[in-house]
């Protein structure tokens, strides 16, 4: 039985493709999201003005809200834009000149999009703005309380000196104590074997625990054990002790995957100058490394910054145990918003100070000689 | 008894037999070829030469001293047998200078200041002195393969090895790294090279042997080889190289 081949059916073609495509549908949804961005920014700034206390929060939120008021009705410009070149792209179509037409179309969706994605931060910042002010204002009064937040920051920032001095000798130890674990992880030949055992173990067990257990066990567990010189460790070297074991295991890690990534080429050429193991992984290998593990090992660095704050568990006054003492003092959270932007303020410039160092660099190497 | 020895070498990866029995001799101030189609063993055995590949049987002497096997000192080995790769290898994180002088000073202890004079002497010699405080990455293919050649030259090798050095550049790159080697044969440099420049082997090389599956298949005289070889396999391999116009 012979099986008969259909003729293939061929879409028909449009005889007039719709001028406007779904340029239409994008605008309309542009300009509705646009418009409810506008009222849920003008209702936040409604409420800001009318519900908040006479003081600097009144001026400081109203301005912001008017600001946020002024955004939304911006986004309504790439909507005009888009009606203004939909009606090109009809006009031009209507004349049979498809190539301007098909342009102006593309202009008028794209302006749709443009308008839809400034619309979605506005009105993220509204909602929150409206959040704030929730039951009549007790968020911004539990959390942003400016009077107790001056009134706190003083004792707040003695504490958070704390907070520094063990994140930087932490810092310190981690950058070399995370270099001798990747080295002897990567240890070469049967003899390095049981190092390497040693070190991945050490990796293992120090990723594995909660940083605040190690800051405990260590805080609290040498002194009880009276260990010689261990237990008369004061709470801030034995955070910075907690720290570094805990974060030297990662750090060995970054490290490990800078080292792994430098290509087997470079040791080829190394030692066939006559450098030696040791030579080789200290000027060619290690410094390579570095370069490429900066931005992880920041990362790292980050994370032990925040994790000091859990040295409040061993008693250490910190800026995090001051600003519980001050919370539970005055049953307001605001003198902890302090600490968390204090954070805030010290992590940034490193990101960018790190961006620069990598960038120059980079040109160092890359530039025209 | 010849100055560079390679006596019934083997060397497997596993199951995979990638030299089988290769004896090569080169003597001092000679310039040797190997020749030969890609896989057929010249990078692998240029490599176990200064022991950065082991062999499996067989052995290496230097000046009459057996240099491969357990117990022999690489890092002195590799201090007599410098060795210039294809795709330069230069230190990226180091300027052209940081390069040359590197092993001088960390290895033969070399104080910083003579080191630095030799390796600006080589790089003037190869027309780069300009470049001593450049990064490897603002040369040329041509400009990074002259930095490494002198980097090798810098320790004062008693043999260089060159591993296809020429394959990874531009065409128009090509000669300013053989008017270098050419330079150095004449001085009497003993040179050991894997090479797909037949008419530089032709021209430079004192004898040339052509490697097939891991065997010294046949080794002549630049003449013998490229003229008359007597190997049909030989044969074949030239008469490609003259298709492809390389010849």
């Amino acid at each position: 039985m012979t099986t008969r081949l259909e003729p293939a059916v061929q879409p028909v073609r449009a005889a007039r493709p719709a001028p406007a495509g779904h340029a239409n549908a994008v605008l309309v949804a542009a300009l509705l999201l646009s418009m409810l961005t506008i009222g849920i920014a003008a209702w936040a700034a409604w409420l800001t003005i009318e519900v908040a206390e006479a003081g600097p929060w009144r001026i400081v939120l109203g301005a912001a809200t008017i600001g946020v008021v002024v955004l939304a009705v911006l986004t309504l410009v790439p909507v005009a834009r888009g009606f203004r070149e939909r009606g090109r792209c009809l006009r031009a179509f209507a004349a049979d000149d498809v190539v301007v037409g098909r342009a102006a179309r593309y202009r008028a969706t794209h302006a749709g999009w443009l308008a839809m994605g400034y619309c979605l931060p506005v009105l993220v910042i509204a909602v929150f703005t409206l959040f704030l002010l929730a039951n009549d204002h007790a968020v911004q009064s539990t959390f942003f309380d400016t009077a107790f937040m001056a009134q706190s920051l003083g004792d707040i920032l003695v504490a958070f000196w704390q907070n520094v001095q063990i994140a930087v000798l932490a810092e310190a130890f981690v950058l070399v104590w995370g270099l001798v674990i990747a080295l002897a992880r990567l240890l070469p030949g049967d003899a390095g074997r049981p190092i390497r055992w040693l070190a991945t173990v050490y990796v293992d067990t120090f990723r594995a625990i909660p940083s605040i257990i190690v800051i405990y066990l260590v805080g609290f567990g040498l002194p009880l054990a009276q260990v010689p010189f261990f237990s008369d460790l004061s709470p801030l070297w034995a955070a910075v002790l907690a720290l570094t074991l805990t974060y030297g295991a990662y750090v060995a890690e970054v490290y490990r995957s800078g080292i792994d990534g430098v290509h087997w080429s470079q040791v080829a050429a190394s030692r066939s100058l006559g450098l030696s193991y040791g030579k080789t992984m200290r000027f060619v290998v290690v410094p390579q490394a570095v370069r490429r593990v900066t931005p992880p090992l920041l990362n790292d660095f980050i994370g032990l910054q925040k994790d000091t704050a859990l040295v409040t568990v061993i008693g250490t006054v910190d800026a995090f145990t001051q600003a519980k003492i001050y919370s539970s003092n005055y049953f307001n959270l605001s003198s902890v918003t302090v600490v968390a932007i204090l954070f805030i303020i010290i992590t940034i410039p490193q990101t960018r100070f790190v961006d620069r160092l990598l960038e120059r660099d980079a040109r160092k190497q890359r530039a025209k000689g | 008894m010849a100055f560079l020895e390679l006596n019934d070498i083997e060397k497997s990866y596993g199951e995979n037999r990638v030299l089988k029995g290769i004896t090569l001799h080169v003597e001092q101030h000679q310039v040797v070829c190997l020749i030969g189609a890609s896989g057929c063993g010249k990078s692998t055995l240029l490599r176990c030469v200064n022991g950065l590949e082991t062999i499996s049987s067989g052995d290496i002497r230097l000046g009459g001293d057996v240099v491969s096997g357990e117990g022999v000192d690489l890092n002195a080995l590799r201090r007599r047998i410098g060795i210039v790769f294809q795709s330069f290898n230069l230190f990226p994180h180091m300027s052209v200078l940081e390069n040359v002088t590197l092993a001088p000073i960390r290895v033969l202890g070399i104080d910083r200041t003579d080191a630095e004079a030799n390796a600006l002497a080589l790089l003037s010699r190869v027309g780069l002195d300009e470049k001593a405080g450049a990064y490897p990455d603002q040369l040329s293919g041509g400009q990074q393969q002259r930095v490494a050649i002198v980097r090798a030259l810098a320790m004062n090798p008693e043999v260089l090895l060159l591993d296809e050095i020429t394959s990874a550049l531009d065409p128009e790159l090509v000669a300013e790294v053989l008017n270098i080697v050419r330079d150095l044969a004449a001085d009497g440099l003993t040179i050991l090279m894997a090479t797909h420049e037949m008419s530089f082997a032709r021209e430079v090389a004192d004898s040339v042997a052509f490697l097939h599956e891991g065997v010294v298949l046949e080794q002549g005289t630049p003449e013998q080889i490229f003229s008359d070889p007597s190997e049909p396999r030989t044969q074949a391999f030239l008469h490609k190289i003259i298709e492809a116009g390389r010849l």
